[in-house]
């Protein structure tokens, strides 16, 4: 199953070394991971994303919070959260194709925040799955390059 | 003052007596101030053996082991002793050298990132990028090291850090708000356990090296005596409870005690206490304990609910949830499970065929324990010494068996009995080692020569890797690849070379008066080449991953 764990740890140099260590120690691959400030200065936020065995993963979580400069560690798959993330998305879109590329960013709120003569870059915030959806539809036109942030998590009060 | 002397002041102020390592480059600046500081310093011939020997006096005292070694090849040949002690959760505070901080990352001279490569094996770690950080992280790592579930932590302090100034203030309280364990065992599980202790039937205690970390041991006897139910230890766990009772099944696990093991199996409820459910133990994890609730008593959440699902939980330090328990526990009616436990113990017992042709390892530790009265501290290498050494010898009191016992390390107990002899000058200390094994480290004899420590080496010598060497001859159609050692030095020779005295025993009768004449000597160690049955094996013996139906015993072969 997939897990969205939210770990909020000291900022300092080596933190994600250690974090990220105690995933690939067991092959476990990251499918994403955002990293970012909080509002705490000297508190960071990192979110993973990681596919595995829920037995695993619960082990994995004991561990995170056995990590010395790890302050607290929660599954955001286990509660009710605010989910994001970020992309850019870099199409081929000849001149004749450049409207349908447009109503369908129009359709997902997407912006428009480069155009050449052969492409459209395009950036789109939201759920993961929208990101999902919308990239799905920009395949067609065939996609150059694509970048996505990682997701963030926020649990809802 | 220079971080080199704030180390120093540092290690005064945390009351360290003993500091084990090795000089180096990166380290010149500290081995400057430690020249005429107040410690009793112990040159080791290998990094190995500095970080083996300090872990070997922090287990014989409980005190924090200090390690000093230099960057690169230093901290690198500290890895392994590192790691030994991070299994075996033994508090140590690891300072190595390392290159100048504008250098960090240039593969300079004798770089190596250490942080980086201790990370997975070390409770904790530090680059000191600022010498006025360093009071602090020393204060912390002694901190980190001896609390909680305890473990190694390793300080990395590039040589210009050593040399840098700043006003030194040592101080009095750490503050990190993301370490903070927990002692006090949770009152409502506390009285869950016992609730579930009184009406057991056939209770069991499997008791770990944790007691002996939290110093709980006096704490499990008053809770056996209290409760009249049977005690099994691991292999770390020996001491905390006298093997010499009748209520103490001996060790479990794949070479543990038939009795241990089938208690454990056939138990209604299982009380774990600092104890972590290791494969060795467990075998085939679905079969071990089919009808046993479980109660785990553990300083570290992660351990519980790890290999085996457990019932009652209390994340807590054994002495003090120990120390609850037996405020309200009451004894369960187990007559019948400790007749029955008696009868299958006496039906069971560890034995081995004797000869009078040949020298049997077993017999060797036999005498050993009682030439020695069994108040020996009993260091062991790793093979199958160590499993003669964990079963023919009754362990009465906890901190005198000192093995590795996580990592498996071989070599770590002759620089181990080092540390121990340091620790404890009132007792004598035995290294039980293989011939494999003691030529892992035996550079440090020269240590134990200088600093006059009367260990007794002895080698139980069959010119084979013993217990790779059986596994070969069971699983793998004694095809012996590799584990034949015959082609060996002269070891009564080399210990002579060294200064210490040596002792060469081909005969059985000769058993006795080699230790007598060993322990007689008290100014230098002594190494005694047991020439013992080449193809002795160990049992009894749960291959791995099977259960205790698949025991292997003498009569079966």
């Amino acid at each position: 199953m997939r897990h969205v764990i939210s770990v909020k740890v000291e900022n300092k140099s080596g933190v994600l070394a250690r974090v990220a260590g105690l995933f690939s120690a067991r092959g476990y691959n990251i499918d994403s991971l955002a990293v970012s400030q909080t509002e705490q200065e000297d508190v960071s936020v990192m979110t993973i994303v990681v596919r595995g065995d829920d037995r695993i993963i619960e082990q994995v979580k004991k561990q995170l919070n056995k990590l010395i400069d790890v302050i607290k560690v929660s599954d955001h798959s286990e509660y009710p959260s605010v989910q994001r993330e970020l992309a850019l998305v870099k199409v081929n879109a000849q001149p004749s194709k450049r409207s349908e590329v447009y109503q369908l960013a129009e359709i997902f709120r997407a912006e428009i925040v480069d155009i050449s003569l052969k492409t459209i870059t395009l950036e789109l915030t939201g759920e993961p799955e929208k990101i999902d959806n919308f990239i799905e539809l920009m395949r067609p036109y065939s996609i150059k390059e694509l970048i996505r942030t990682g997701r963030i998590s926020m649990n809802k009060e | 003052m220079t971080g080199a002397e704030i180390i120093v002041e540092s290690l005064k102020k945390e009351g360290v007596e003993h500091v084990f390592g090795y000089p180096g480059g990166a380290v010149i600046p500290i081995f400057h101030q430690l020249f005429n500081a107040p410690f009793n310093f112990y040159l080791a011939r290998h990094e190995q053996g500095a970080v083996h020997a300090a872990d070997g006096y922090a287990r014989a005292s409980g005190r924090v082991g200090v390690v000093i070694a230099t960057s690169g090849p230093g901290a690198t040949n500290l890895v392994t002793g590192i790691a030994t002690a991070y299994m075996d959760s033994v508090p140590l505070v690891v300072f190595t050298g390392q290159v100048s901080t504008e250098m960090i990352g240039n593969d300079a001279f004798q770089e190596a990132d250490i942080t980086g490569i201790t990370r997975p094996i070390s409770k904790h770690n530090y680059l000191v990028q600022r010498v006025d950080d360093l009071a602090r992280i020393i204060k912390e790592s002694f901190y980190i090291a001896s609390t909680g579930r305890p473990g190694p932590v390793v300080i990395d302090v590039p040589v210009d850090v050593s040399k840098a100034e700043t006003r030194f203030a040592y101080p009095e309280h750490v503050h990190l708000r993301s370490y903070k364990p927990v002692y006090k065992g949770h009152p409502l599980q506390i009285s869950k356990a016992c609730a579930l202790i009184e009406r057991a039937k056939r209770p069991v205690i499997y008791s770990g090296g944790g007691v002996i970390s939290s110093n709980a041991s006096e704490e499990l006897r008053e809770f056996v005596r209290k409760t009249g139910i049977p005690i099994t230890t691991t292999l770390m766990g020996m001491g905390a409870y006298p093997e010499t009772d009748p209520l103490s099944l001996k060790m479990l696990g794949m070479h543990g005690t038939c009795y241990a093991n089938q208690a454990v199996h056939d138990s209604d409820l299982l009380i774990a206490i600092g104890a972590r459910f290791d494969d060795r133990v467990t075998g085939k994890i679905s079969e071990f304990i089919p009808e046993a609730r479980v109660i785990h008593i553990d300083i570290d959440p992660s351990s519980v609910s790890k290999n085996v699902q457990v019932d009652v939980p209390i994340v807590g330090d054994c002495k003090q949830v120990l120390a609850e328990i037996n405020k309200t526990v009451k004894a369960p009616e187990i007559g019948e499970w400790i007749d029955k436990l008696k009868k299958l113990k006496a039906e069971n017992p560890l034995t081995y065929k004797d000869s009078e042709a040949k020298i049997k390892p077993q017999y060797v530790v036999e005498r050993v324990y009682a030439l020695t009265k069994g108040e020996a501290v009993i260091c062991t290498e790793v093979g199958q010494n160590q499993m003669w050494a964990a079963q023919f010898f009754e362990y009465t009191e906890p901190r005198t068996f000192i093995s590795s016992g996580g990592l498996g390390t071989m070599g770590f107990g002759f620089p181990a009995a080092i540390g121990a002899q340091i620790a404890r000058p009132d007792r004598r200390v035995v290294d039980i080692a293989g011939d494999g094994s003691i030529q892992m480290n035996i550079q440090e004899l020269i240590v134990a020569v200088q600093h006059r420590l009367p260990i007794v080496i002895a080698i139980l010598n069959n010119g084979f890797l013993g217990m790779v060497r059986q596994w070969q001859q069971l699983f793998y159609d004694r095809r012996y690849s590799h584990t034949c050692i015959s082609f060996a030095p002269d070891f009564v020779k080399l210990a002579e070379a060294y200064g210490a005295e040596g002792i060469r025993v081909e005969k059985k009768e000769e058993v006795d008066a080699a230790i007598a004449r060993a322990l007689a000597i008290t100014d230098r160690p002594t190494v005694i080449d047991f020439r013992v049955d080449r193809e002795e094996n160990v049992y009894p013996m749960v291959p791995a991953g099977k259960t205790i139906k698949d025991t292997i015993t003498r009569e079966l072969l």
